[in-house]
């Protein structure tokens, strides 16, 4: 077990294209850390760089006490998950998960109760004379995390474990993944593009944006305080309203504070945090009025579609239940105050 | 898998459908063959005048002609070093294409060679390896090496099986490079990581993996060798010095084309389709089975 350290770290490709551009995070021992981001953003490439498949063009990636940048992926004391498991089909589970330690020259009853071990956690017990190819998508990536887990590595990385697997399953192994790392407690390193497994799986997350870390902190930290707009839009779903106070969309508000109401600032709120009403904002709240222009039910909940005032920015509202409202309806919601975001336009960082 | 079912109301459809290509397996492979096992059993004087049944007399004498049996031990050995030799070359150069020279010019030079019709190939190493004129016993005689395949069985059989794997290397190398790119490079990147360096890698994820191309190689490599490969003979060596090089397939040639026995040169025919046959289903009875995942 180990702490991992990136400082400065950039990703400079042959072409002149800078795909990883001054990435600096600490993982303290035993964290699970989430590195998410659209694609493109250079999340997989700074995982592969930690894991030593890429190199590295500037700046410094630790593991534990030793800079890693010159040491082969081998002589890292890493595991990784990757993304189409890379399970080796010509060889049952038992040989693939004892592969990487027989390279290591480990012993024989060692490798045989370590196996058995992982077998017994990952429950794959009866698939161990199995090949890949005769196991569904689920047992693949436990056979996966079974490679990573019998070598007790200082480290997991996971590049996109998850998302070849359906929705349900995606959730099971999720809570799996989650459960195995809090008995383990291996640091990890964990890579997606999905913000509900971020939020779900982290201690604490980063987010990546065009080879940029955009904020770093916990789920909640970066669901109560985005630092800039583009997380803002990113953690939550549905994806937060945000309103550029510009060409009188201000109007549509109202009891909005002076001080949050300049122009070239952009307003944010969480669908759920805005409450249909029929009256207006009173003390500490601040209400706006919408044109609902769809309604989607999903039974527990409803999410109203509609556009501020009469035309303006598209704005949702979380209801819970199911909700009869017709689209054309025109309504008000309010929200607290405490619970608005103000973003700066040009730089996209937070206001307020 | 489900296979799809096509259901044909008229019953002579389908017939007139397949016909195309059992008239162009009937002219070209049943009735030569049928005509080869007929011929086979029969004795005809050199000017076709007479011809008389003789049974399983032709296949006798075969078994107790030792040409023949030297001519079915040089294409054991012919066939053998051309298969392992333009497997081997094939696959390296495909390692180092996929590895390291990525460009496509590399890749187009080695392809080249299967462009070159079998007997001009022939011609072009007969010119390189001419005991006379020759490039290369040129520069063998600068390190002390008296090349003359004219003379010597062993450097005719290296001429005839250097010329004969040269054009089949590129095929090979084709098919390997294919095969290598449909290994995920994550299953490497995973065996790197589990701690196996290049060489290791190589031997235990890259070959195994690798090994249903390498067994059609072998297939199409055996059956190229056992055939496909008398023009290169016919213009090297002729299958001399003292029937060094007279494999099955140029024998059947001389003794039925230059010696015009044809009763013999049918036997020896069919004797060779049996031996490809056999092959066949030995490879695909053993060998497959054990090569898929």
């Amino acid at each position: 077990m180990a702490a991992i350290t990136l400082s400065d770290v950039r990703k400079v490709y042959a072409g002149g294209v800078e795909a990883v551009k001054g990435v600096s995070i600490d993982i303290a021992d035993g964290e699970f850390l989430v590195l998410v981001g659209p694609s493109g953003c250079g999340k997989s490439t700074l995982l592969r760089m930690v894991a030593g498949l890429e190199t590295i063009s500037s700046g410094t990636i630790s593991i534990g006490e030793r800079v890693v940048n010159r040491l082969e992926p081998a002589e890292r004391d890493i595991a990784m998950v990757f993304q189409n498991y890379a399970l080796y089909p010509h060889m049952t589970v038992r040989q693939n998960l004892e592969y990487g330690l027989k390279n290591r020259g480990m012993a024989k009853d060692e490798r045989g109760r370590r196996i058995d071990e992982a077998a017994r956690a990952l429950e794959i017990a009866q698939l161990l004379d199995r090949r890949p190819r005769q196991l569904s998508g689920g047992q693949r990536q436990r056979v996966a995390m079974g490679r990573a887990i019998v070598r007790e590595p200082a480290a997991f990385l996971f590049d996109e474990p998850l998302s070849n697997l359906d929705a349900k399953l995606r959730v099971q192994m999720r809570a799996e993944i989650r459960r195995l790392q809090s008995a383990l407690r291996t640091t990890s390193l964990y890579v997606t593009h999905d913000q509900l497994e971020a939020m779900t799986l982290a201690d604490r997350i980063v987010v990546l944006n065009a080879g940029r870390v955009e904020q770093i902190g916990t789920p909640m930290e970066l669901y109560e305080r985005p630092a800039s707009l583009f997380v803002a839009g990113f953690i939550g779903s549905p994806a937060m309203n945000l309103v550029p106070l510009a060409g009188g969309s201000a109007q549509a508000f109202d009891n909005l504070p002076a001080a949050l109401a300049e122009e070239g600032r952009v307003l944010g709120v969480r669908p759920e945090h805005l409450e249909l009403t029929d009256r207006l904002a009173g003390e500490g709240e601040v209400g706006l009025a919408m044109v609902v222009t769809s309604v989607e039910s999903v039974g527990a909940e409803s999410f109203l579609h509609g556009a501020l005032g009469e035309s303006g920015p598209a704005i949702a509202v979380r209801i819970p239940g199911y909700s009869r409202v017709e689209p054309g309806v025109r309504l008000r919601a309010v929200a607290p105050r405490a619970l608005l975001h103000v973003f700066d336009q040009t730089s996209g960082r937070r206001a307020a | 898998m489900q296979t799809k079912r096509t259901v044909f109301g008229n019953c002579v459809l389908p017939y007139l459908l397949l016909l195309p290509q059992l008239a162009v397996t009937m002219v070209f492979f049943i009735w030569p063959a049928g005509q080869a096992v007929w011929q086979s059993f029969l004795q005809q004087d050199p000017f076709g005048l007479r011809t008389s049944f003789v049974w399983f007399r032709n296949y006798e004498r075969l078994f107790h002609d030792p040409n023949y049996l030297n001519a079915l031990g040089v294409t054991v050995v012919f066939s053998i070093s051309v298969a392992v030799l333009s497997l081997g070359l094939g696959l390296i150069l495909a390692v180092a294409v996929d590895r390291l020279v990525k460009t496509r010019l590399y890749s187009a030079l080695i392809v080249w060679p299967y462009a070159v019709a079998p007997a001009v190939g022939g011609v072009l190493w007969w010119f390189m390896a001419n005991p006379t004129i020759g490039v290369v016993p040129y520069l063998l005689r600068l390190v002390g090496y008296d090349w003359n395949h004219a003379l010597s069985p062993t450097d005719a059989m290296i001429f005839v099986v250097v010329a004969s794997s040269w054009k089949q290397i590129s095929y090979n190398f084709l098919f390997f490079v294919a095969g290598l790119q449909a290994i995920p490079g994550s299953l490497r990147e995973a065996a790197a990581i589990d701690g196996a360096g290049p060489v290791k890698r190589f031997f235990t994820i890259t070959v195994p993996l690798l090994s249903p191309t390498s067994f059609f190689l072998l297939v199409v490599n055996t059956v190229y060798a056992l055939f496909d490969t008398f023009p290169v003979i016919d213009a090297t060596t002729k299958g001399n010095p003292q029937q060094s090089t007279t494999t099955l397939v140029y024998k059947v040639y001389q003794d039925g084309f230059i010696a015009l026995d044809l009763g013999s040169s049918a036997a020896q025919s069919v004797i060779l389709m049996l031996i490809v046959v056999l092959l066949t289903v030995v490879q695909f009875r053993w060998v497959e089975r054990r090569v898929q995942y």
